[in-house]
């Protein structure tokens, strides 16, 4: 009985070589594979192995002296201050903004959306010019800062001030899409049951956005720290003084004191890839939720 | 007909949350980009004119906008072939490859510019095999353009694959079930889908790469009428306390931003009407 | 808690969603506004729970004007189309939360909100879903829970947006029985939106049929379903067939068939169109002259149940008829027979412009 089902089977070599409607040949698909892989080793893999090797090359005692040394603990210190300023403000801001974007209708919403996008699209370089013209010391408000003996050019407010444009958008692009996907129902339906607008926020909106806005500050802290070319035209880069870690990088580099630019450096990449596993995790869990989603 | 005196909105908060924004946005972003732009304005036709039309200026516009354009192209073949592999085809370690896509968004600019001149340098990992062949990339313009390539790669693949992932089997299987090879479907029925994402993903690595400075300068060598770009010039002026050279070069600059920002909103409003 | 709608209007740019509309709800009465999409039902409903400011007009609970009260303190329960249940709370935190979110002078104990959510729970009989999450059940438990959330507040009046929309034919038929039955025992003035017909004729007190953002008839379900205000009603409650008619003296003529129309006493020759449902249509297998010729073009057996779509000599139009299994085996008719049908029951209206004299 069952070898005569079997004899109904095709020719198995022809079995084998079926292959659905939307499918490549086995060759072309290993073919693509393999480009598409040999090209991101190339370009992600191999500056990410010789960060690492280039900071490890010479052992951890040689590493915890580059990034223990006074200059490297100022510039490390410098960074989280300047990262504990900016990402809170670009927090609220990023809520506020995607709270009046998401949750209300009003005209020239999308001239305010692509306001936000703008830091992407200018050079960082132009970010740091046009403070250094306005408030550097031949820039238009420098001889009245002078005067009150004030300085933002050359010390950390400039610096604050060009990290908080740059990194602006993470937080709001982040948030804007995930709530205007979320709508406006469950906020309603707080209402409805007599909750505040500030109990409506912290009981439902901020659970359903808790991940999006997580990942949203994780990206804009790693951009804070990692901001360098606005940073490198208002820092005026005094040691122990303006240095932020990306700048401090630079001056090692460029004394060739390449191993310690590299232990300085793994820092940041540790940081770098902590952010990208956060956002896979981030997404991981909104696909786990998206079919109970749908069913709704 | 007559209308109550105020209009109040149910969900509270615009007036707060749209006040704050605009506030933040006027001051952090609009004033001062107004500033620029009347500190420009400000300046003589002449002045501004002899600024921006130098010819070592213009020599670093045509490497700046060249060698972005080369990197964007780059990105969107391979961006586009990436997108593909990452949504058709299962292989191990797929997932971490996905996240390390988004690398050069998350890796600070400084820190990419020392690896890549590392690895491109004559006796670094790659560079000493070209070197073989005779070809140079650190310090010269083909490194500008690896370093670009770099920092744009995540655009084109993050914008492709989500229509990529969207894209419904039928509409292929009716394409092969009426005859169509599988070259024929992927050129006449996907391609054609994923235009206007392709499209943009080009133009948000093309903007992105225009204004980068970061990873560029460490790999170029800076020489000036070879491998200077633009946004070095920018801050070279700005050192040397030259702030009007240093606006109107950076005035280009912005309004070459601000174009390319239209360009792209354009081919976002035009993908978003494709997917419907 | 009666509701009064008084002369309220809303629009949306050139759209007009509400068009000065008054109604009087009763205290206690289970409403459905009835009517297509864009009827501005919902827009309506949001009105009186104060989720949409009307543009004019005013309403009021219970005598009290609540047209500036903010949805927060006007003590509405509303169960949205889509439940909006809080996702990321359980059950029994989705039922609480209207207590919990109360200022803590006016909050009630731990126990008596576990008390009060557990009631309500066992009341929609999903007690046992307490400590689930609202993506562990289904659309119908769902609804149910949404319900319950909001009755937790004691709403003065409970509003409903397409409750059942969402949901499959058999769930659906299921819990509008079953709302009902909870109506009968809380007794809270209820309002429900719906584009079904049958939804609407079988659970509520009170019919509100809306087109355009008016009201166009306002009764009860058999007085909405028998004697339909108007052509629109008509169309919008169940199939009709539509024949042109002339009018004189209380009498409708269709062809050679006459019928009564006694609200037209007086009425001088005029056209008219006469409405007939295909079960008020007698179809007859032999020739009779207050009958009309046609021939039989679709014989559709639906359980036990006939439809034939007939064509009849002058018409364009096909006409439909609905009669027994039974009654269809006697007559023994088939596909392409000659019919003659008669409409037994109709109502008459003039065409436009044909105005009445007297």
């Amino acid at each position: 009985m069952t070898t005569q089902t079997l004899t109904h089977v095709a020719n198995p070599e022809l079995a084998a070589r079926w292959r659905r409607a939307t499918e490549e040949p086995a060759w072309v698909r290993w073919t693509l594979i393999g480009v598409a892989l040999t090209f991101l080793a190339l370009f992600l893999v191999l500056p990410l192995l010789v960060v690492l090797y280039g900071a490890f090359e010479q052992g951890l005692q040689v590493w915890w002296a580059a990034i223990s040394e006074p200059d490297a603990l100022a510039a490390i210190r410098l960074s989280l201050l300047v990262v504990l300023i900016v990402v809170p403000i670009n927090l609220v801001f990023g809520v506020a903004a995607a709270w009046a974007i998401a949750k209300f209708e009003f005209r020239g919403k999308p001239i305010l959306i692509s306001l936000i996008d703008m830091p992407f699209a200018i050079s960082p370089v132009v970010v740091g010019l046009i403070f250094v013209i306005l408030f550097g010391s031949q820039g238009w408000l420098g001889p009245w800062l002078a005067a009150h003996d004030m300085r933002i050019i050359f010390a950390v407010p400039g610096i604050v001030i060009v990290i908080a444009f740059g990194t602006m958008p993470f937080i709001a692009r982040e948030l804007i899409p995930l709530m205007q996907q979320q709508g406006k129902e469950e906020e309603e339906a707080s209402l409805t049951l007599g909750a505040s607008g500030w109990k409506t926020f912290w009981y439902v909106t901020l659970p359903n956005i808790k991940w999006g806005l997580i990942y949203g500050v994780i990206l804009c802290n790693a951009r804070a720290l990692g901001e360098f070319g606005a940073v490198a035209v208002v820092s005026g880069r005094i040691r122990g003084e303006t240095n932020t870690m990306p700048l401090h990088i630079e001056v090692l580099y460029n004394e060739y004191m390449f191993t310690a630019a590299f232990a300085v450096s793994s820092l940041l990449t540790g940081l770098a890839l902590v952010t990208i596993a956060v956002k896979s995790f981030v997404e991981w869990l909104d696909e786990r939720n998206r079919p109970a989603i749908a069913s709704h | 007909m007559f209308f109550s005196a105020k209009q109040r909105r149910v969900i509270p908060g615009f007036g707060l949350t749209m006040g704050f924004s605009l506030l933040y946005l006027g001051f952090i972003f609009l004033i001062p980009v107004g500033g620029l732009l009347l500190y420009t304005s400000l300046m003589s036709w002449d002045e501004f004119w002899s600024a921006v039309s130098h010819p070592q200026v213009v020599a670093s516009y045509k490497l700046s906008f060249g060698a972005s354009l080369i990197g964007a192209t780059i990105n969107l073949v391979f961006g586009a072939l990436v997108a593909w592999v990452l949504v058709r085809y299962r292989f191990p370690g797929k997932k971490i490859v996905d996240a390390l896509v988004d690398l050069p968004f998350a890796l600070p600019t400084a820190v990419a510019g020392i690896a890549l001149v590392t690895l491109y340098a004559s006796t670094g990992w790659v560079g000493q095999y070209l070197n073989v062949f005779g070809i140079r990339v650190a310090y010269s313009q083909l490194g500008v353009v690896i370093a670009l390539t770099y920092i744009g790669l995540p655009f084109v693949v993050r914008t492709v694959q989500p229509v990529l992932e969207d894209l419904e089997a039928e509409r292929e299987e009716a394409s092969a079930s009426l005859g169509a090879s599988r070259f024929t479907t992927i050129r006449r029925v996907i391609l054609p889908s994923l235009l206007p994402a392709l499209l943009t993903g080009y133009a948000l690595a093309f903007a992105r790469a225009v204004g980068e400075y970061g990873s560029v300068v460490f790999i170029s060598g800076n020489m000036p009428y070879r491998t200077e770009i633009t946004p070095l010039l920018i801050v070279a002026k700005a050192e040397q306390y030259d702030y009007n050279g240093a606006a109107a070069i950076g005035t280009v600059m912005l309004v070459a931003a601000f174009l390319l920002l239209l360009l792209i909103n354009g081919l976002q409003w035009w993908t978003q009407r494709r997917g419907l | 808690m009666s509701i009064e709608i008084d002369r309220v209007n809303k629009r949306f740019g050139d759209f007009v969603a509400v068009d000065n509309v008054s109604l009087t709800l009763n205290d206690g009465e289970l409403t459905a506004l009835l009517g297509p999409s864009g009827s501005g039902k919902t827009t309506l409903l949001r009105i009186i729970a104060g989720l949409e400011q009307p543009d004019s007009g005013r309403i009021r609970f219970h005598g009290q004007d609540t047209t500036d009260l903010h949805v927060s303190d006007r003590g509405v329960g509303f169960v949205f189309q889509h439940y909006a249940l809080f996702k990321h709370m359980s059950v029994y935190e989705n039922v609480a939360y209207g207590l919990t979110v109360r200022p803590r002078s006016q909050r009630p104990s731990k126990a008596e909100i576990r008390k009060k959510v557990m009631h309500l729970l066992e009341m929609v009989q999903l007690d046992w879903t307490a400590d689930r999450l609202p993506s562990q059940l289904s659309g119908g438990q769902r609804q149910r829970i949404a319900l319950a959330r909001a009755l937790a507040v004691e709403p003065k009046v409970l509003l409903l947006d397409e409750p059942f929309g969402a949901l499959d034919a058999k769930v659906r038929a299921e819990l509008r029985r079953w709302l009902r039955r909870l109506h009968d025992e809380i007794h809270v003035t209820s309002v429900f939106v719906t584009h079904d017909q049958e939804e609407a004729l079988e659970v509520s007190d009170r019919v509100v049929v809306m087109n355009k953002g008016k009201v166009e008839q306002d009764g009860s379900p058999e007085q909405v379903y028998d004697n339909p205000a108007n052509p629109f009603v008509y169309q919008f409650l169940g199939n009709v067939n539509l024949f042109h008619a002339r009018v004189q003296d209380g009498v409708a003529r269709i062809g050679s068939v006459s019928l009564a129309a006694p609200e037209y006493a007086g009425q001088r020759d005029s056209r008219a169109l006469a409405y007939v449902r295909p079960h008020d249509i007698e179809v007859l297998g032999d020739r009779r002259d207050d009958a009309l010729h046609a021939q039989i073009e679709l014989v559709s057996v639906v359980g036990p149940t006939v439809r034939l779509e007939l064509r009849t000599d002058n018409s364009e139009s096909v006409v439909q008829a609905e009669l027994t299994k039974h009654r269809f085996r006697e007559l023994g008719l088939g596909q392409g027979s000659d019919a003659w049908i008669r409409p037994v029951n109709s109502r008459v209206f003039l065409e436009d412009g044909e105005l009445q004299a007297g």
